[in-house]
């Protein structure tokens, strides 16, 4: 398995650079170093020198990926894209256009992401596993079809209006719980308590519908006939042997985003205030920092391969049959 | 099972007492309530709280009541009139000739070869309380060599244990002057003030030579000693007392020492957060400010919150005893002579999106809001006599509106380099005389701007000096007086002048093409697409067809600098109460595309170019008002701007808000704000009491749709048939997939 590890991680070098070539083609299309430079300093007297000042101390008065000047490698080197990737490919993100440091940014920035995104993980699973096996147990009947048709309303609805919504109803209205904002330690709870029920409800739709489908086509193989056959119980026949044989699918869509968890949500941590690694990544697009677009797709590329790879292992731990060579 | 559920109760009843004095959806501690503090928002991170570096709005709001330049504005009188802050009075200009002669006030200005303020700052002021200024027994400086090992445990400034503090010295404000030449600093004000101060674009050649001898010997993050480097231009005369020289004769020089660019800065400052690894841990100038002011920031997160306490060295200022007329009535002559500041703690809270926001002032947990269109109707209602004030839903809450017209104004500029609408010739002026009278910004701000904005009739916005208004302030190529008020011209003479124009009814006299024009905008989404066909709808009116070219802000910028775009919308915030500051946006001098300037219009007028030369030196006098009358009035017959509007500013302010005077130029005003907390504590609890019926239903719900599922479970499951399973590993098919 520690090969496999090895290989697949090797793996990683070519698409983590792949990825990056991407974003920077991407980011320089629509940017030029004088944008950004422009947007750093601010559009009342700028001057020419001010630009081509922030663009040196940046590194960004260099060609872009080729340098007609160089002679040898350094037509590669001494380009933006490779002074910038390399130290990435090391961890060294740098510093922010506006001076702060990213790697300490990320850091303090992880948790609170991880405050919503993992009750919303596990509390998600649990609920839709529940309510996916209560529509598998109860299948061909109205709890079912009333389910399916909850699940394809709930499906239908932006993410949005669940934000604008809970907030409207939950502490606008009812007053039960702060709108946005964030604290420190336990005195976070109390701002978490509606993001992580909106999220929870946001993606009941869609998650419930999946397991949903999994299970009942769990539930057409023969062993389950064989099962009920025996006269067992439907519960023991749900969760002792549907339940344990729907891992597999449930591993592979749960497994692969527990490490982008880390990442956050762009969108509800503007809404409700939350100082995480989303929102920091809708701050450097809007303010065109490309540093910390680069960073964050970087680190982003690097948790979505090592999510996959903690799937892969994962199938080996509720799988026996499965071997990683 | 039975010890879990009692802790379980425990806890939960141990939450319940815990919130019972705060209301739940209280988004601050319970121990904060009641207490002088000011709670604010904010949504965008600061970039820079360095004052040499800081100009934009959301960072001055903050170094604003930090630091302290050596003027400020008087925070009642209108018109704005500047006041001694650090000084002990008011400098006075010292005019002398190429020889050093001193010169008398009116002194030709072709003869004043350079200008000296002399400033001399109240003795007795001293620093907020800052670890770059403690030093040990032997009175050595604790931290100013600080080694990895010294930083291990150092996450944010306040986890260095001891502080210190020290009188301001001139020698301070000097060496911020020096710091706008830094060459490792980004200040947006260098290359004007090297056009002013003596020497100082000679200082920044040295500085910058000084910087690359040193990284080579000591890398690039060294401490740059400006000290060690004089700047003619700013000279330390004694302890209290520095000389700043000025090319020629600049009387705006003084709104200039009203900024946070000439603030002081210590350099023990300097000399601290230069040190060797403060920068990884984001201790840095740019976001530690040291300062005098009434305000020191003891907690620094811009992703969260940023908290401005009372500076316990703050120096013995007192609240104004005199305002205008109607101040008095308004109780804001109160507490007139009482010392400053007023409040202890100001919370800024972030929170990017607006509903959040709207709705957090609304609970009371902000203490004021600005109205976005999506809340206008919610907030304000007009009068019989069109006059704006709050809704009886806010009355009820003791909601009050403040209204002030902002200095500032936003326009649709013509391109003068382009060959249809551009140009000096009589057809290119008339078309865009035309132009002018068909843009009926009356209805644009009616329906745009909820009304909150003037229809301006010339550059200068109200309150600056050569803002006109009534029957003489009228832009007469576009108004008549009738009524006592501004009209309109109609839409026929915007005809007739198209027509002189050489394009009668829409239509080219030579090619018979119809005139098509084009308007460049920033790329915006669904929400503006009625203000560009109502822009659209405005040139139909004289059967010109405009065709809109959005495209993203960067390629905007792009084509304005280029000279590309034909029409555009921008706009200008003035930096000082001065005319100078807006007539410079159409001086030929400022032009975008030769000189990169601040004339986006690139409008160049040889005798406009000359009075501008004239007028901008000169003092506030009948001869300059008049030179600005006629300035203006050759802009409104050139006609390179539709003038546009000058935006209102409206307010919101709760009951216990005290001390409110909208001020569009001065932003250190929060010393002069007033909380009173236990009324609001009071509103709060009133207006957030939990409603739990909800939760109580929704619970029913789920009970009540449960009962069924359970007795149809229950009914399956005794169908299935035995209900005595064998263990799972005797099981076939488990585990099987």
């Amino acid at each position: 398995m520690l090969n496999y590890i090895i290989r697949r991680m090797l793996y990683a070098i070519p698409i983590l650079i792949g990825v990056n070539l991407i974003t920077f083609t991407l980011f320089f299309v629509v940017n030029t170093p004088d944008d950004m430079a422009r947007m750093q300093l601010g559009i009342k007297r700028v001057t020419p020198e001010a630009i081509e000042k922030w663009k040196h101390e940046r590194g960004y008065d260099k060609p872009l990926i080729f340098s007609e000047a160089e002679q040898g490698a350094a037509k590669f080197t001494h380009t933006i894209f490779f002074e910038k990737s390399a130290a990435m490919f090391a961890f060294d993100f740098g510093q922010a256009d506006d001076g702060r440091d990213i790697a300490y940014e990320i850091k303090s920035r992880m948790l609170p992401s991880l405050a919503i995104a993992l009750p919303v993980f596990l509390l998600g699973l649990v609920v839709y596993i529940t309510f996916a096996l209560a529509m598998a147990f109860f299948r061909a009947t109205y709890v079912d079809f009333w389910g399916v048709v909850l699940c394809v309303a709930l499906m239908s609805i932006s993410s949005l209006f669940y934000i604008i919504g809970g907030q409207f109803l939950i502490s606008k209205l009812w007053h039960l719980v702060p709108i946005s904002g964030y604290g420190s330690g336990l005195d976070a709870g109390k701002f978490l308590v509606l993001p992580v029920i909106i999220g929870v409800i946001s993606g009941a739709g869609a998650s419930t519908r999946w397991y949903r489908t999994i299970f009942l086509e769990e539930m057409g193989k023969d062993y389950v006939r064989t099962a009920r056959a025996k006269g067992l119980p439907e519960s023991i026949v749900l969760f002792r042997h549907v339940l344990r044989n729907a891992m597999i699918p449930i591993l592979t869509g749960a497994v692969v985003v527990i490490p982008l968890l880390f990442l956050g949500s762009l969108i509800a941590e503007s809404f409700f205030g939350i100082p995480g690694l989303g929102s920091y990544t809708i701050d450097a697009i809007n303010s065109q920092d490309f540093a910390v677009v680069r960073a964050m797709v970087f680190l982003g590329s690097l948790l979505y391969i090592i999510g996959l790879i903690l799937t892969d292992i994962s199938y080996t731990l509720v799988d026996p049959r499965i071997r990683l060579e | 099972m039975k010890a879990l559920l009692k802790y379980l109760l425990a806890s939960l009843v141990v939450l319940l007492s815990a919130c019972s004095d705060n209301p739940w959806n209280s988004p601050y501690p319970a121990a904060d309530a009641g207490k002088n503090t000011l709670y604010s928002a904010f949504s965008e991170r600061p970039k820079h709280l360095d004052p040499v570096q800081s100009y934009s709005s959301n960072e001055i709001l903050l170094t604003a009541q930090i630091y302290e330049p050596p003027l400020q504005y008087h925070y009642l009188k209108r018109p704005y009139t500047l006041i001694p802050a650090t000084t002990a009075k008011m400098p006075v200009a010292q005019y002398f000739d190429k020889n050093g002669a001193n010169l008398p006030d009116g002194a030709d200005i072709a003869q004043i070869a350079y200008t000296i303020y002399e400033i001399s700052i109240k003795p007795g002021i001293r620093y907020q309380p800052h670890p770059a200024f403690a030093k040990n027994e032997q009175g050595e400086f604790l931290y100013h060599d600080l080694t990895t090992e010294d930083l291990t445990k150092v996450y944010k400034l306040a986890d260095f244990p001891h502080t210190g503090t020290r009188e301001l010295t001139a020698e301070d404000y000097v060496f911020e002057i020096k710091r706008l030449a830094h060459p490792r600093l980004h200040s947006p004000i260098l290359g004007l003030m090297s056009d002013y101060i003596v020497g100082l674009k000679e200082y920044s050649a040295t500085l910058k030579t000084a910087a690359e001898a040193q990284v080579g010997q000591e890398g690039s993050d060294a401490y740059l000693d400006l000290n060690s480097y004089s700047l003619e231009g700013a000279q330390v005369v004694d302890t209290h007392t520095y000389r700043i020289k000025i090319k020629g004769k600049y009387p705006q020089f003084m709104y200039w020492l009203a900024m946070p660019f000439f603030a002081p800065i210590p350099w023990e400052a300097e000399r601290f957060y230069t040190q060797q690894g403060l920068a990884k841990k984001n201790i840095t100038l740019d976001w530690y400010p040291v300062g005098t002011g009434p305000y020191m920031l003891t907690e620094n997160d811009p992703n969260r919150v940023m908290i401005l306490e009372r500076n316990p060295n703050f120096h013995g200022e007192t609240y104004p005893s005199e305002g205008m007329q109607r101040d008095e009535k308004a109780g804001l002559l109160v507490d007139a002579g009482k010392p400053l500041p007023f409040i202890d703690r100001v919370i800024f809270s972030r929170d990017k999106e607006s509903i959040p926001r709207w709705n957090k002032f609304l609970q009371g947990y902000y203490d004021a809001s600005g109205i976005g269109s999506d809340s206008f109707d919610q907030a304000v209602q007009l009068t019989g006599q069109g006059e704006a004030t709050v809704t009886e839903a806010m009355k009820a809450q003791g909601i009050r509106l403040e209204k002030e017209v902002a200095t500032s104004t936003y326009y649709m500029g013509f391109n003068m380099l382009d060959p249809v609408v551009g140009g000096p010739s009589q057809s290119a002026r008339k078309l865009r005389q035309a132009i002018s009278i068909a843009v009926d910004y009356e209805e644009y701000v009616s329906i745009f701007a909820n009304g909150r904005g003037i229809p301006a009739q010339g550059p200068i916005a109200p309150g600056i000096s050569g803002h006109r208004d009534g029957k003489e302030g009228i832009n007469p190529v576009v108004y008549d007086w009738l009524n006592e008020r501004p009209q309109r011209k109609p839409i026929a003479v915007a005809k007739a002048l198209l027509a002189e124009a050489g394009y009668p009814n829409g239509m080219d006299a030579k090619t018979g093409a119809p005139l098509v024009l084009y308007f460049d905008v920033t790329a915006r989404g669904a929400d503006d697409k009625s203000s560009l066909d109502w822009i659209r709808k405005q040139f139909q009116k004289i059967n010109i067809q405009l065709v809109v070219r959005s495209t993203d802000y960067n390629r905007f910028q792009d084509k304005i600098r280029k000279g590309n775009a034909q029409i555009f919308e921008w706009g200008w915030n003035a930096d000082y109460p001065d005319p100078e500051n807006f007539l410079i946006l159409l001086s030929g001098a400022e032009r975008k595309v030769d000189n990169d300037g601040q004339n986006a219009a690139n409008y160049n007028n040889p005798e406009y170019n000359h009075l501008f030369e004239q007028m901008k030196n000169m003092e506030d006098s009948l001869e300059r008002r008049q030179i600005i009358d006629h300035m203006v009035k050759i802009l409104r017959q050139d006609a390179p701007w539709l003038w546009g509007y000058h935006p209102k500013d409206y307010g919101l302010y709760h009951a216990w808000y005290g001390n409110v005077k909208p001020n569009k130029l001065s932003n250190n005003n929060i010393k002069y704000f007033r909380i009173d907390g236990s009324l609001r504590e009071q509103k709060r609890r009133e207006w957030n009491e939990p409603v739990l019926w909800p939760v109580a239903l929704g619970l029913m719900v789920l009970v009540a749709s449960l009962v069924p599922a359970v007795i149809a479970y229950r009914r399956r499951e005794r169908g299935t048939g035995t209900r005595h399973t064998l263990p799972a590993a005797q099981e076939p098919g488990a585990g099987n997939a």
